[in-house]
């Protein structure tokens, strides 16, 4: 039992990120960068199914320049058994990405690929469906709730109505919303045993995926402030103010 | 000749309002609008789907198969009646979350999600870093699927229209899909947390379900929907379908009312666009005071009962 996790490099989400001067893109030079959250839960997940003795295997996967190594060293210090970088200079869309994991997955078999639902950075929330549809993998997103039972797998979604069950057979892709767990930190001693831990690089030329740039940014900004408003004195000014001058009640 | 295909979306009885804003949306990339609709019950959606003034063709798969959503299905059907169009529109809901990444992917076109403005044809606005930034993105693609933050946008008309509903047999795939097992909505008297005109919120300052109770008799009084922060979600006091912010709902009705939510750029995301914003926090520095159009520093324990009985 194989597990595929795809890490991606993001701002640590502390960090409240500002468009550069320019307005041409982010400036996220001197911020201090992590793995996504939701990738964080979706290798969490895989660690406690390895320690429920479900799973055997971890693997960690990243797409981008060399600076993801740091992100795959904190997944395996976390738990992942080995890593695999897939290295471009190139920035890479959705698409991209999910063609990259088709890859690697074809060259892995795992039997499982769990991965975050969304990058807190490009906020697409794509890269699970289009992965899942180019593999022709069950798709289950938006986990809250995961039961690997032998060769099949319960998910609870987190949906707008409420919450909804599915079932699949294996393989089948997962993607992880907030609630499904809680993830740990690494240890030191893990920390150091991670470094020994195998990473291997693999280039996206060398597996044959054709990056197209296809939707370009023009321009970033910070969104229009909303004018900050008063401080009422109490409940009473407050439905006066809401009748009278705001007229919403 | 420009031509769009937007999802309907809807739980089989109605039509989602959010299918509404969509259209509008639509609108502005041009002017041959078809739907596509995949139900368990079309005579149940079709009086409604009529009123849509702009929409010229609905194309319809009935099947019991669709009684529940399966992201594989609504894919497969998309497919089937692809080659024509120029744009795939569906909302940002969890439901075109889930089913328009997908088919994008299949038909090999990189998708633009959460779409707040559309400038022109290739040109459009969406929010990234939680809303912390907004990006002008462009597409070199001829055909784009898009997602639409219906916040952003009016609703279309409803008017009266003469869509032709035009059936189709289910496609014949051999799509790995996962099966429903069972589903646990919750059911509600209020209005819908995202089309409601007025929301009342509660954030972790409320401690706990019991007192997570006290926005009830409010939301009542109001007719407002009850939503929740992330913080309030996490903490079981609320349901998660009741969160709003980036990973919740997107919001914006005429009154949203923030009772102990402190105001996380995640939680500001959902609900920074509604028309009045009213924060009620004992922290007079919390970051929700930023925002708010009106802001009370107070005991929520003490003011919510007074509010409630002056309402």
């Amino acid at each position: 039992m194989k597990i595929l996790i795809p890490i991606k490099r993001v701002n640590d989400y502390n960090v409240k990120v500002r468009p550069n001067q320019a307005n041409t893109d982010v400036d996220l030079s001197n911020v201090k960068m992590a793995v996504n959250p939701f990738c964080e839960i979706a290798l969490e997940e895989a660690i406690r199914l390895k320690e429920g003795g479900k799973a055997t295997e971890i693997i960690a996967v990243s797409v981008g320049d060399e600076k993801n190594q740091e992100q795959l060293r904190t997944a395996l210090a976390l738990g992942a058994d080995r890593a695999i970088l897939v290295k471009t200079d190139k920035v890479l869309q959705p698409l991209d990405v999910s063609k990259v994991l088709v890859k690697v997955y074809e060259k892995e078999s795992p039997n499982l690929v769990i991965m975050g639902k969304v990058g807190i950075d490009g906020d697409h929330n794509q890269t699970g469906q289009m992965f899942s549809a180019l593999t022709n993998l069950p798709q289950i997103t938006f986990a809250s709730k995961v039961e690997l039972n032998g060769n099949a797998v319960e998910v609870t979604r987190e949906i707008d109505g409420g919450l909804e069950t599915l079932s699949s057979s294996l393989p089948a892709v997962i993607t992880t919303d907030l609630r499904l767990n809680e993830p740990r930190y690494a240890s030191l001693p893990n920390i150091m045993k991670a470094k020994r831990k195998p990473l291997e690089e693999l280039t996206v030329e060398e597996l044959g995926v054709e990056v197209k740039p296809t939707v370009t940014t023009l321009k970033v900004e910070s969104p229009p402030e909303r004018e900050e408003g008063i401080k009422v004195e109490n409940v009473d000014d407050l439905v006066e103010k809401l009748k009278n001058e705001a007229k919403v009640i | 000749m420009t031509k769009i295909l937007v999802l309907a979306e809807h739980d089989n009885n109605s039509l989602s309002g959010a299918t509404l804003s969509v259209v509008k949306a639509a609108e502005m990339l041009g002017d041959e609008i078809d739907l596509i609709c995949t139900t368990s019950n079309i005579s149940n959606l079709e009086a409604e789907i009529s009123t849509l003034s702009s929409v010229k063709k609905v194309h319809v798969f009935e099947d019991k198969i669709f009684e529940n959503e399966i992201a594989e299905n609504t894919v497969d059907c998309l497919i089937a009646v692809s080659d024509d169009y120029d744009y795939f529109l569906a909302s940002s809901s969890t439901s075109g979350k889930n089913i328009m990444p997908r088919f994008a992917g299949l038909i090999d076109i990189q998708q633009i999600s959460e779409v707040i403005e559309v400038v022109d044809g290739s040109t459009f606005k969406k929010p990234i870093y939680a809303g912390a930034c907004i990006a002008t993105v462009k597409t070199e693609q001829s055909r784009n699927v898009l997602t639409i933050r219906t916040t952003s946008f009016d609703k279309t008309s409803t008017d009266g229209g003469s869509a032709e509903f035009v059936k189709h047999d289910l496609p014949a795939n051999n799509t790995n899909k996962p099966t429903f097992v069972k589903n646990e909505l919750t059911v509600s008297d209020r209005p819908e947390l995202t089309s409601a005109d007025i929301v009342v919120s509660g954030g972790r300052g409320m401690q706990n379900s019991d007192n997570f109770k006290l926005l009830e008799g409010i939301a009542t009084k109001l007719n407002a929907a009850i939503g929740a922060s992330r913080a309030a979600v996490d903490s079981g006091f609320a349901p998660n379908d009741y969160q709003v912010g980036q990973t919740g709902k997107s919001v914006a009705p005429n009154l949203y009312v923030a009772v102990g939510i402190s105001g996380a750029i995640q939680h500001l995301a959902g609900m920074k666009d509604s028309k009045t914003i009213v924060a009620i926090n004992k922290d007079e520095e919390a970051p929700i005071f930023k925002v708010a159009d009106y802001g009370l520093v107070a005991d929520l324990f003490e003011a919510l009962p007074e509010l409630e009985s002056k309402l």
